[in-house]
């Protein structure tokens, strides 16, 4: 029913839209290549006349930026390095095998999973002021553990795998761990994939938490570091963009290189976030 | 005991790590969430209250403004939401494969930054300058300038603008994905029929997309809920006269810059119920037509 011509005021729509998306995103990479009386030009060119990596110089000068773009790649990475080993261990005992309490303990997990973050954040606070883990990266990075959402993913697709490989194994006389470890984790490479791209992004872009349990700026992940960089500079637009687009840049590259993990991710796991 | 533990020990140890941290960071917080709302914890500590604290947040206009920009911010938001990744959806649905990945891949771009960022950049195009970018694109077709983030009244639109103005892609990418799996033969029948486009998306593509509709509004709900990067940034958490205050930035502030953590908790249960109520209507809703 319909042709190619047809089609073309519905691909001219589509892209309006994805522009009109994407249209933030340009505007703090443009802005932060953009030298100062630009920036402050009224009113605003959304072409730019001359580009510099000034405000990338008086940035990496004059913030902690680097220190923060470390300290979120350290949490970011070792929450998601042990989701990856805990959620499958979990995710496999819970598609695999039987044992009592199994399905209250899968419901409960389940049953959190609509639970808004913001809910746990004082009693969070709390047992860590308690244990001493305030203003740590300890205090950051366990209660990221906590976080379920990658077992359930894990147990959906742990059980589609076939149990034949696994039942060879064990007549072969291998341990439980040995199963996990060199048939099911090879396997569930594709939701491992899943799973640490979505971990990384989620805790790359934490705020609320790192900003309640963190008080040293040295400490702060590039989030919140960004957010206090908005009260110190609150005219120099430049800068701030330029602090913006350094912490969007990791994000759209890692999206770029596994971009169909992070579609598979929400076909399967469902929107979060 | 001893006998189940020899026998199926091994699979509690699988599920030990996960879920100890699970227990210690998520079950008992949510219950203690709970019985903190119902004490006066405060800096110098606290005692049981029963259900004062609810009571006074009930009083409290500065809550009320909150629950009420919450829920406004939430009601528009989603319904923006739902209706433009059903539309982007079935924009690309005929397009062919190759360009569906394309689009998918456009429209989910922009989600992969923090809220932090992208309210940055909004709180500068929505800025009070009569040469703000917002502004002066509106002065273009002679409208404006607005006060925008300025103005107690102008404050909160800005805010879901922000958010209406960029297209839903995980919805977009669910939505799609569950349009392809639609059965070919009804339409095929309306079309032997002579069923238009329009009559064919809206009598049959939109209703066979309920359930998705159900867990995507269920989803955002929960979400738009949350609120709170974009108002803590745009608006230095809250606007002029509270005007973009919502539950989580009151919570945040009544908590972590006022110490009042009993009374937060009680914000912080009112926003776990409000959770729970929007899944139990899905839930419901679902169960009362599972076949079509």
């Amino acid at each position: 029913m319909s042709s190619t011509r047809s089609r073309v005021p519905v691909h001219a729509l589509l892209l309006v839209a994805g522009l009109l998306s994407l249209f933030p995103l340009y505007w703090l990479v443009l802005t932060s290549l953009s030298p100062t009386q630009y920036v402050v030009k009224v009113p605003p060119e959304i072409v730019p006349r001359e580009l510099t990596f000034s405000n990338y110089q008086r940035l990496f000068e004059t913030t902690p930026i680097v220190r923060w773009l470390v300290n979120t790649v350290v949490i970011a990475g070792v929450i998601t390095g042990f989701h990856l080993l805990f959620d499958s261990m979990a995710g496999y005992a819970f598609a695999k095998r039987r044992f009592p309490g199994r399905k209250v303990m899968f419901w409960l997990v389940v049953s959190t999973l609509t639970v808004p973050a913001q809910v746990t954040l004082i009693p969070v606070f709390f047992i860590l002021r308690t244990i001493g883990l305030l203003d740590t990266y300890p205090g950051v990075i366990l209660p990221g553990l906590a976080d379920v959402f990658g077992v359930f993913l894990m147990k959906q697709f742990i059980q589609t795998l076939p149990s034949e490989l696994e039942q060879a194994a064990r007549l072969d006389g291998a341990s439980e761990w040995q199963v996990y470890r060199h048939i099911i984790l090879p396997l569930s490479r594709p939701a491992l994939a899943v799973l640490a791209i979505f971990t990384f992004q989620r805790y790359w872009n934490a705020f609320i938490f790192p900003l309640v349990i963190l008080r040293d700026p040295a400490k702060y992940p590039v989030q919140v570091g960004l957010a206090t960089l908005q009260g110190e500079f609150n005219t120099d637009f430049g800068m701030l963009m330029t602090g913006a687009a350094v912490a969007a840049i990791p994000m759209i590259a890692v999206f770029f290189a596994f971009q169909r993990y992070f579609i598979e991710g929400i076909r399967v796991g469902g929107v979060k976030g | 005991m001893p006998a189940t533990l020899r026998r199926h020990g091994s699979s509690y140890l699988f599920v030990l790590p996960t879920f100890s941290f699970f227990v210690v960071f998520t079950l008992l917080p949510v219950v203690q969430a709970f019985a903190l709302s119902l004490q006066s914890a405060t800096i110098v500590g606290g005692e049981w209250i029963g259900l004062e604290n609810f009571a006074t947040l009930a009083d409290d206009p500065v809550f009320r403004q909150a629950l009420g920009n919450t829920v406004l911010y939430t009601v528009v938001v989603v319904a923006a939401q739902i209706v433009l990744a059903l539309v982007v959806a079935s924009l690309i649905q005929p397009l062919g494969r190759k360009n569906q990945t394309f689009y998918r891949a456009l429209f989910y771009l922009p989600l992969v930054n923090s809220a932090i960022l992208v309210a940055m950049v909004w709180r500068w195009i929505f800025n009070p300058n009569p040469f703000g970018l917002a502004n002066t694109a509106l002065g273009t077709v002679g409208l404006g300038p607005f006060l925008w983030i300025g103005s107690s009244d102008e404050a909160l639109i800005a805010v879901i603008l922000s958010s209406v103005l960029t297209i839903p892609g995980g919805g977009v990418v669910l939505y799609s994905a569950a349009i392809s799996s639609l059965p070919r033969e009804l339409y095929e029948a309306a079309d032997v029929e002579g069923a238009g486009w329009f009559t064919k998306w809206w009598r049959i593509t939109v209703p066979l997309l309920k359930p998705t509709t159900l867990y995507l509004v269920v989803i955002y709900t929960i979400l738009a809920f949350q609120v709170f990067e974009r108002v803590y940034v745009m608006t230095n958490g809250g606007g002029p006269n509270n005007a973009t205050i919502t539950i989580v930035q009151l919570i945040y502030s009544t908590a972590f810059q006022f110490g009042r953590y009993g009374l937060a908790s009680a914000m912080a249960v009112v926003l776990f119920l409000m959770a729970v109520a929007v899944a139990v209507v899905q839930f419901r809703s679902l169960r009362s037509d599972v076949e079509y």
